[in-house]
């Protein structure tokens, strides 16, 4: 199977084989809806980029100059639900998910296409009605909508937030459903599951917690809701409900949730790292298993977001031991593609660049992560500025980075377009050391003592926000480079070839970009995933 | 609290604080022995198997059992021994010792009341003798708020309708900084206080320079009278209700059957939410007083009854810290 689809060559791709935009808006093809995700998420990502950029520039000067306190609080609210639900969530899984998963076990499409399109209308149009209802309402609970501060005491149009939220969780449910009968279902002849790229492997981690776990915010969300128009008691203690109770239900879900946002770009690495080194995984089934193993722990820790929130001592014990171990199949991972390395035949692209921000950030980000699980240490630094920096590493630094990353390596497949390696060099180095500018002296900040959330500060915390904001330019320049030059390669840009990277994989070989049905023939595998030649100093035999 | 323009490391005034830095400290060390590795080889690699480098890249190995195994237990091992130092600390800063002294905290949108045994009262102000153990026994009037004082390296939030503690034992004296550090609304950024420590003498000198005639207790007594508890509960009552003699820390049998022991917890709950937990042999007669009484209302008339003498099942005072009675962790 060396050879590449003959039969792709003569087909018309998916994107020339029908015009206008009802067949795009109302398409079934698994691809054209990763398109219409991108895009969206791409808007959603410079919406909550806008509100950032509000909360960095308010911060330079100690006083509350630029807005007022609720205007703050509202930027960084509308900040966190949008990037965390509107771009984070369905960013990996929704757009690339969508787009390779079918072609990567050499299948024709997923296996609910309408459901599909579906999940796309919930995004789009849950998202539009939050964000309607974060501007017009002015809602300022931060992303957590923590009770009885959300239910009792925050003006606002709270319950219309968490409809829409309510609604774009379903969205992510279905996209979950769908990828886990896809892969169930689908794979093409001979794809065992130890075939499969581990990016499969990733995403079906990922689908199985969207699954389980999305439905715990649904149901708490609609309690908070409950209680806001009916008053009936379940968190607000004056009603005889119990505040710490949302906590719990809250982090039941968002501690898994956190893992649908890193583990699809844990996924995007391996297929970079192997890409890039032109070999196999180092330990293929470490990596995969660790992602199930990411599913499963990362359901027992949500306790370790209640250090100090009155919640009993030996349960606080009991989940800093649990936060530990969710931190090793991580770190599985992580030496694991630094194994690859070892021996391999490097290409150093613009793509493998953003695999070495991934790997520096997400090493930072999880090192701090055991910091917080660390109890008593975790008592200190626990809402403060510390937490902010650890999360940003990760979710920022480090699940963005995996983004960008796939987004350079796969473009040439979605568009057949090739764009200029260089600026996309640049824009990974400036956006590794604007990302570090940024949040490292976060986690300074959060050790002396700087709290979240705060729209003044005391002075002597000055010089690190400064530090801080001149990091957010730079990184914001770094993030919006790649808008320019990627617009530019689908007009400009050089033809891209089948495949232009060198890459093992079925998604290499079809055309690029693909037909409507990806394959003409369902392809058989008698290969395994990363099939490499064994010694491969001179291109593929 | 000094102005200096670059700070990168916190003032620390208590063995506590000095004992967190070290922990960081280690952890850091340790963690530095399991990335540096990662970093460097990454590196090393990159640039040693770049494609077209001539080097030996024979024998590629595909996996590793003993490797894997390294680099998983190695890490784990390692951080399991700071992980039993750091819930040693985590029990030690949950456990205040029973002679602590007790301060009152109430918190509401956007201020901090505290109040001392001796009655006196502040307000984002907090004055405690240096060497001394100090347990505040705090909650929120509204919603959830998070006393956090980054010198002593701890925090906690309060909640409302639940009591919560913090006890600390400050070394150095001076003034420092306090936030609060859960999100609690629009000027969430303003409810700041000072953490004010002094020698024993100028705390004593502070307290009876602050204008306090009565003490917490006795300030209760005035409230007993004025809300009409006395009309029931006093000696002289008409109305059949227990007395409140000796109920502190007594267990106390109730109409359902069960029993609970007579702390804070249950005091509280008594006056703002008679009828949750009725007396066996009374009538659910006494009135809500939740929209008369404020928490601080309630802490008065607590330390009053308190003084009302305590009774024998066990010591709650000094006992409820270290094992917290089921009330503290369930609603
Ligand atoms: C109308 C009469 C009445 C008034 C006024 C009243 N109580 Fe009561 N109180 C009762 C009765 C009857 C009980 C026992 C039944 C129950 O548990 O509600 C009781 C129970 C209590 C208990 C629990 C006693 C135990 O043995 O467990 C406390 C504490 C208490 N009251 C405090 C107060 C305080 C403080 C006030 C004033 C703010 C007050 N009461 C006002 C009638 C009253
Ligand atoms: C390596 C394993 C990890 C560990 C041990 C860990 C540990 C922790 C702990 C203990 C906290 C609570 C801190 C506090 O509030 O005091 C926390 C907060 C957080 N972590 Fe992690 N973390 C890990 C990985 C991740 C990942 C992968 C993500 C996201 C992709 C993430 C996102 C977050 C977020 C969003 C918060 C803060 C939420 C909030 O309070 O708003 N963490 N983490
Ligand atoms: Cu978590
Ligand atoms: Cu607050």
């Amino acid at each position: 199977m060396s050879q590449k689809n003959p039969a792709a060559d003569r087909a018309p791709s998916y994107l020339a084989d029908e015009h206008g935009l009802r067949t795009w808006l109302l398409t079934t093809d698994h691809k054209r809806i990763a398109i219409l995700y991108l895009i969206s998420v791409t808007a959603f990502f410079f919406l909550g980029s806008l509100a950032a950029s509000l909360v960095r520039i308010e911060l330079v000067t100690p006083e509350g100059d630029l807005l007022s306190p609720d205007g703050y609080n509202r930027a960084f609210t509308l900040h966190g639900v949008v990037m965390v639900w509107f771009f984070l969530i369905p960013s990996i899984p929704a757009v690339f998910g969508n787009f390779l998963i079918p072609i990567m076990i050499g299948a024709r499409d997923m296996a609910f296409p309408k459901l599909n399109l579906f999940s796309w209308y919930l995004l789009v149009g849950g998202g539009s009605f939050t964000l309607y209802a974060l501007l017009a309402g002015g809602v300022a609970t931060g992303w957590t909508f923590y009770t009885p501060l959300s239910t009792m005491f925050s003006n606002g149009h709270v319950v219309a937030v968490i409809l829409g939220v309510f609604i774009v969780g379903f969205s992510s449910i279905l996209t979950g459903l769908n990828i886990i009968v896809t892969i169930h279902r689908l794979r093409a002849p001979g794809m065992t599951w130890f075939r499969m790229p581990l990016f499969c492997w990733s995403l079906y981690a990922t689908s199985v917690i969207l699954v389980l776990a999305t439905p715990v915010l649904a149901i708490t969300l609609l309690l908070v809701a409950a209680e806001h128009l009916f008053g009936i008691g379940v968190f607000d203690p004056r009603l005889g409900g119990d505040p710490l109770l949302f906590q719990h239900l809250f982090w039941f879900y968002s501690h898994p949730a956190v893992y649908i946002m890193i583990l699809p770009a844990m996924g995007v690495m391996s297929e970079l790292v192997t890409a890039a080194a032109h070999k196999r995984i180092f330990g293929y089934s470490f990596v995969a298993y660790s992602s199930l193993a990411i599913a499963v722990i990362g359901f027992m820790v949500w306790g370790h977001h209640m250090f100090v929130a009155g919640q009993s001592m030996y349960a606080s014990m009991v989940f800093s031991l649990l936060s530990f171990l969710v931190a090793i199949p991580s770190a599985i991972k992580v030496y694991n593609w630094t194994a690859t390395l070892y021996k391999s035949n490097l290409t150093i692209d613009a793509h493998f660049l953003y695999a070495l921000t991934f790997i520096g950030l997400f090493v930072i980000g999880g090192i701090t992560g055991l910091f917080l699980a660390l109890l008593a240490a975790d008592v200190h630094v626990h809402d403060t500025y510390f937490v902010v920096a650890h999360f940003h590493y990760i979710m920022v630094g480090a699940a963005v980075a995996g983004f960008f990353g796939g987004l350079h390596f796969w473009w040439p497949k979605m568009t057949g377009r090739m764009y200029s390696q260089l600026w996309g060099k640049i824009a990974a180095v400036m956006i590794f050391c604007g990302f570090n500018l940024t949040f490292f002296p976060q986690f300074l900040l959060g050790y002396l003592g700087m709290p979240r959330r705060y729209h003044s500060y005391p002075e002597d915390f000055q010089f690190l926000h400064v530090l801080s904001s001149t990091g957010a330019a730079v990184l914001a320049v770094g993030y919006v480079m790649p808008f320019f030059y990627l617009l530019w390669s689908l007009r400009y840009g050089p033809q891209a070839e089948d495949d232009p990277w060198d890459a093992a994989g079925l998604e290499w070989r079809t055309s690029s970009p693909p037909p409507t049905h990806n394959f003409l023939e369902t392809p058989i595998v008698d290969f395994d995933a990363y099939e490499y030649p064994p010694e491969a100093t001179h291109g593929r035999s | 609290m000094d102005d200096e323009f670059l700070r990168l490391w916190p003032q620390a005034a208590s063995d506590h604080a000095h004992a967190i830095d070290w922990l960081i400290w280690s952890f850091t060390g340790m963690m530095a022995i399991f990335v540096v590795p990662v970093f460097v080889l990454t590196i090393l690699f990159a640039i040693r198997y770049r494609k077209g480098t001539r080097v030996s890249r024979d024998h590629r190995p595909r996996g590793s059992m003993k490797v894997e195994m390294t680099w998983i237990v190695l890490p784990f091992i390692g951080s399991m021994i700071i992980y039993l130092v750091s819930a040693r600390l985590y029990y030690e800063v949950k456990t205040p010792p029973a002679d602590a002294m007790v301060i009152q905290v109430v918190a509401k949108q956007w201020m901090w009341k505290f109040q001392h045994p001796g009655g006196q009262r502040e307000i984002n102000t907090l004055h405690v003798p240096v060497g001394r153990p100090v347990r505040l026994n705090m909650i929120s009037q509204d919603v959830i708020h998070s006393l956090y004082f980054p010198a002593l390296r701890i925090k906690q939030d309060l909640l409302p309708g639940r009591y919560t503690a913090l006890w600390f034992s400050a070394t150095e004296t001076g003034r420092y900084e306090a936030f609060c550090a859960e999100y609690c609304g629009t000027d969430h950024s303003k409810m700041l206080a000072t953490l004010i420590v002094q020698s024993p003498q100028e705390y004593q000198r502070w307290l009876s320079q602050s204008g306090a005639s009565e003490s917490l207790a006795e300030q209760g007594e005035v409230l007993f009278r004025q809300f009409g508890c006395s009309g029931c509960h006093g000696p002289a009552a008409v109305a059949k209700a227990p007395t409140l003699e000796g109920l502190y820390g007594r267990r106390v049998a109730l109409h359902d059957g069960t029993s609970v022991i007579a702390d804070q917890a249950y005091i509280r709950d008594s006056i703002l939410l008679p009828h949750k937990q009725l007396v066996a042999g009374y009538e659910p007669i006494m009135p809500s007083f939740s929209n008369v009484i404020d928490e601080e209302g309630v802490l008065r008339l607590t330390a009053y009854i308190q003084s009302l003498g305590e009774g024998e099942q066990g010591e709650p005072h000094a006992d409820s810290p270290r094992n917290p009675p089921p009330e503290e962790t369930a609603p």
